[in-house]
């Protein structure tokens, strides 16, 4: 029989080698789901983690890494500091929205000026719509403890409605000629988010998420506030006792990963995406849980995850349009990866266990 | 004075019920038992005696089937005997009651006690055996009361009637005195005395040796995992069976009572709800501890030990003036600022409460020293500083651990206490409350525990001390006071003070007379 048990301290080693085990567990099993739709596993997998990087498109395709590893960074070093303290701010997607809105409806009410101050208070703008996104659940729990996975999830739902409304009525292009969606920022260059290295695809959300990224873990390490937060997730009553106000951590994380949010989707709205629409967001608040945890909540963790699911977004569209892989396929793939960096992580508290039934004599 | 060891059949002329030859078990990194052997015979009460961590819950684990032994052999009423699970062990007529009761608070007792049957009989029935058995035994417990009402020695009750309404030949008692009033005790060891005279064996586990001497008729004692000597107690000194039991001889804490200065801390009119279900809320608790005095505050686990600690480290707010430090108010003050005051506090519960499990112990350091130790400028932790401050009390407090990063729930609970205990004596504080400052601690660290107390409070600091045991506090304190269902009655000087006189002030034998208050 085989039995887990708990480490009498926790592995390094399995805290450093669970990612890179669960990535090959994804590709395995991966590979085996690609076969079994009758696609040979080993051009799709090459085709998602090789061909980006250094195949015939790679020039065209590693500067898209940056750009999609950008918000993903953002959002994702947001969240890890609520994971950190047990606060579990699922609705990432509805803050990047509302950050991207509020955001974007900052630069386009002062259309068309060219005072380079206007995208500076965008960005704080983006950041704020992200922030009082996320102040209603956090608010919702202290005041009535209610619980913040199913608000905050709840009001993406909300927010992806506004954004409908936005693209299809109070943000829509007036020159749009009906068609749904805002004025395009590409033509606005005062409050344009353009490439700072076009080949590398590196724009001001790049700086953003590398900059919160050392921040961040600065916070974590050195700082009374991370001391506070990671000790309030490990071990909620030593918290009390050491003085932690519970409240003020629930606002504090909740309004630094909503703002967080919100800066991404005011970057996105404004760079790649170029305006406001139905569905400019691809789901980057959903998919920066995967990368908070496949980086270990640790910041400089998650830069690195971060380009890895870029990698597959990127690699995934890549199958998807060469190879006829159906777009569900790609999700399927990504979830496996969270799935296996779950499972694979309870080697870093438990270790397996072989237990013969009667005992083994003479075992020390 | 250590390993008397006798013939094990010698003076035994009970017929063998349970013979355990050479039982081994080992976990990793430690050997909890080696190659044991020891016989108790029918009707028996048997003592297995042993410091925190000598082996003796593996032990009885192993003959109540929750744990396998890595070899050795047991017989049970001369059959080979190897539970695979507690089920098997409880058919065959083995029962255990636990340190840590399994009862559910929102059940009733006949509830309770059907849940941890194999084929439990309508429940009608079962209250009336339940009242039957009670009633046989001395142990008064009403079937249809709620568990979360009852009292820890009544819960322990609902317990013991569980196993004997099983029929055992072999009951197996965890440490069974550590939740009652001396009172309780007499109750319990009336109990098990009857049912010894039936034939019941008993398998009675405690480092308690005065219990053990008015109870048990054999003793077992055991040392890091080895069998080290057998005895009949009645024959021993309590200093003796100490003695083996730690293998080194013990001296009692030294006391240097100082003259009593001001008052330190002073606590009027204090009610506090709990904030833990089925907890117990705080009744105008007053009461006043001067610089250099130890106030020690007994009282039976569940009485309103936990929530006194809150609302005195901060955790639990309450009005300003309900609560002074050196005469100012401090009611309404956190934990933080009542440390900035001067006002340390070790709760209970070690792993979680009282440090970070599986933080480092620098970082457990820092979770209480960060104000008085000055270990942050400008919001950032000056970690060389904090390390400095966990090595300090490491060295100073003889904590053996590899060093101040390994994680806190690597250490034992006696070292990780002497931590605990030593990162709050070490702030310079004026006022130190420390709730069961030496539960599952060896004798030696609660011995060295007890001293870096009395040493604090020597150079003027007012301590308050809650603990259960009565001998510990005894030993500490100038005054004493019991919190009882949340009251705490006026302290006394210790001086004079007979075990009786504490008993009635216990609120005596639950549901056996009523409460008397000693002034």
């Amino acid at each position: 029989m085989i039995r887990l048990e708990k480490r009498p301290t926790p592995s390094r080693f399995w805290l450093y080698a669970t990612p890179p085990v669960a990535v090959l567990l994804t590709m395995i099993v991966g590979g085996i789901l690609f076969a079994v739709m009758g696609k040979n596993p080993v051009e799709v997998i090459r085709t998602i983690f090789w061909d980006p990087l250094f195949g015939e498109f790679a020039f065209y395709l590693r500067g898209q890494l940056l750009v999609k590893a950008g918000p993903l960074i953002l959002i994702a070093i947001g969240l890890a500091l609520g994971f950190r303290a047990g606060i579990w701010n699922i609705g990432a997607e509805g803050q990047y929205i509302m950050g991207a809105i509020i955001g974007a409806s900052v630069g386009l009410a002062v259309f068309p000026t060219e005072n380079r101050l206007i995208f500076p208070v965008m960005v704080l703008a983006g950041a704020f719509g992200g922030w009082a996104w996320a102040m209603i659940p956090a608010i919702l729990k202290t005041r009535f403890n209610t619980n913040e996975i199913l608000v905050s999830l709840m009001l993406v739902y909300v927010a992806q409605t506004i954004l409908a409304k936005a693209s299809t009525s109070f943000l829509k292009n007036p020159e749009g000629m009906g068609f749904p969606g805002s004025r395009n920022f590409s033509s606005y260059p005062a409050a344009q988010n353009g490439y700072l290295i076009e080949g590398l695809g590196l724009h001001w959300g790049g700086v953003a998420a590398l900059v919160t990224a050392v921040l961040i873990y600065i916070l974590l390490t050195r700082h009374i506030a991370g001391f506070q937060i990671r000790l309030a997730g490990q071990a909620p009553r030593a918290a009390r006792f050491h003085g932690v106000n519970p409240t003020r951590l629930v606002v504090l994380c909740m309004g630094i990963s909503g703002a967080l949010a919100g800066l991404a989707g005011l970057f996105e709205v404004t760079g790649p995406a170029g305006q406001i629409t139905i569905d400019f967001n691809t789901g980057y608040g959903f998919t920066a849980i995967i990368v908070a945890f496949l980086g270990r909540l640790n910041p400089l963790g998650i830069v690195l995850a971060g380009f890895l699911m870029a990698l597959t977004y990127v690699g995934g569209e890549m199958a998807s349009t060469n190879l006829g892989l159906p777009a569900a396929a790609v999700q399927v793939f990504q979830g496996m990866l969270l799935f296996f960096l779950l499972g694979v992580d309870v080697l870093t508290n438990y270790r397996f266990r072989l237990s013969g039934g009667a005992a083994v004599a003479g075992a020390k | 004075m250590t390993g008397t060891v006798r013939d094990e059949n010698s003076g035994a002329s009970r017929p063998e019920l349970l013979k355990i030859t050479g039982v081994t078990k080992a976990y990793p990194g430690v050997v909890a038992n080696s190659d044991v052997g020891f016989t108790v015979g029918e009707g028996e009460v048997h003592a297995l005696l042993g410091e925190n961590g000598a082996g003796k819950s593996t032990l009885v684990k192993m003959i109540y089937g929750l744990v396998r032994p890595d070899s050795g052999s047991m017989r049970f009423r001369g059959q080979a005997y190897a539970p695979m699970k507690p089920a098997e062990a409880r058919r065959l007529g083995v029962a255990m009651v636990f340190q840590h009761f399994s009862l559910f608070e929102a059940l009733n007792v006949a509830e309770n006690v059907a849940l941890g049957m194999e084929s439990p009989p309508p429940m009608r029935e079962l209250a009336s055996k339940i009242r039957a058995v009670s009633e046989e035994y001395g142990l008064p417990l009403d079937p249809d009361r709620m568990v979360g009402d009852l009292s820890a020695g009544e819960r322990q009750r609902v317990e013991i009637i569980r196993c004997l309404l099983q029929d055992p030949k072999l009951l197996i008692m965890d440490e069974p005195t550590s939740v009652l009033t001396p009172q309780e005790v007499e109750i319990l060891f009336r109990t098990l005395r009857q049912l010894s005279a039936e034939g019941t064996a008993i398998l009675y586990i405690s480092h308690k040796l005065e219990e053990i001497r008015a109870l048990c008729d054999e003793a077992t004692i055991l040392r890091r995992g080895k069998v080290v000597g057998t005895c009949t107690p009645r024959e021993r000194s309590a200093r003796e069976l100490a003695e083996m039991m730690v293998g080194t001889s013990l001296t009692p804490p030294e006391r240097h009572p100082g003259e009593k200065g001001e008052v330190a801390l002073g606590v009027s009119g204090l009610s506090v709800k709990s904030p833990i279900p089925f907890g117990t809320s705080l009744k105008d608790v007053s009461f006043t501890v001067a610089k250099g005095e130890v106030l020690g505050i007994a009282g039976v686990a569940g009485n309103g030990q936990d929530e006194l600690l809150l609302a005195l480290s901060g955790e639990l707010k309450v009005a300003a003036d309900r609560l002074r430090i050196l005469s100012q108010p401090a009611g309404d003050l956190g934990p933080v600022e009542r440390r900035a005051k001067g006002l340390v506090s070790a709760p209970e519960d070690r792993y979680g409460h009282a440090a970070a499990p599986d933080m480092s112990l620098i970082e457990n350091a820092f979770l209480t020293g960060s104000q008085r130790r000055g270990l942050v400028k400008k919001g950032f932790i000056d970690w060389a500083k904090t390390r400095a401050f966990a090595e300090e009390v490491i060295a100073e407090y003889d904590v053996r651990t590899p060093g101040p990063d390994v994680a806190a729930r690597a250490l034992s609970g006696g070292n990780l206490q002497k931590f605990l205990v030593g990162r709050e004596l070490n702030q310079s504080p004026s006022v130190i409350v420390i709730n069961q400052p030496t539960w599952g601690v060896d004798a030696a660290a609660a011995a060295a525990i007890r001293q870096a107390i009395l040493d604090r409070a020597a150079s003027g600091a007012a301590v308050v001390v809650i603990s259960q045991d009565l001998d510990e506090l005894l030993e500490v304190s100038d005054s004493f006071a019991v919190l009882n269902e949340g009251r705490l009655t006026k302290p006394v000087p210790v001086q004079g003070l007979t075990m009786d006189q504490i008993g009635l002030m216990m609120g005596g034998a639950h549901g056996m007379e009523v409460a008397h208050h000693a002034s």
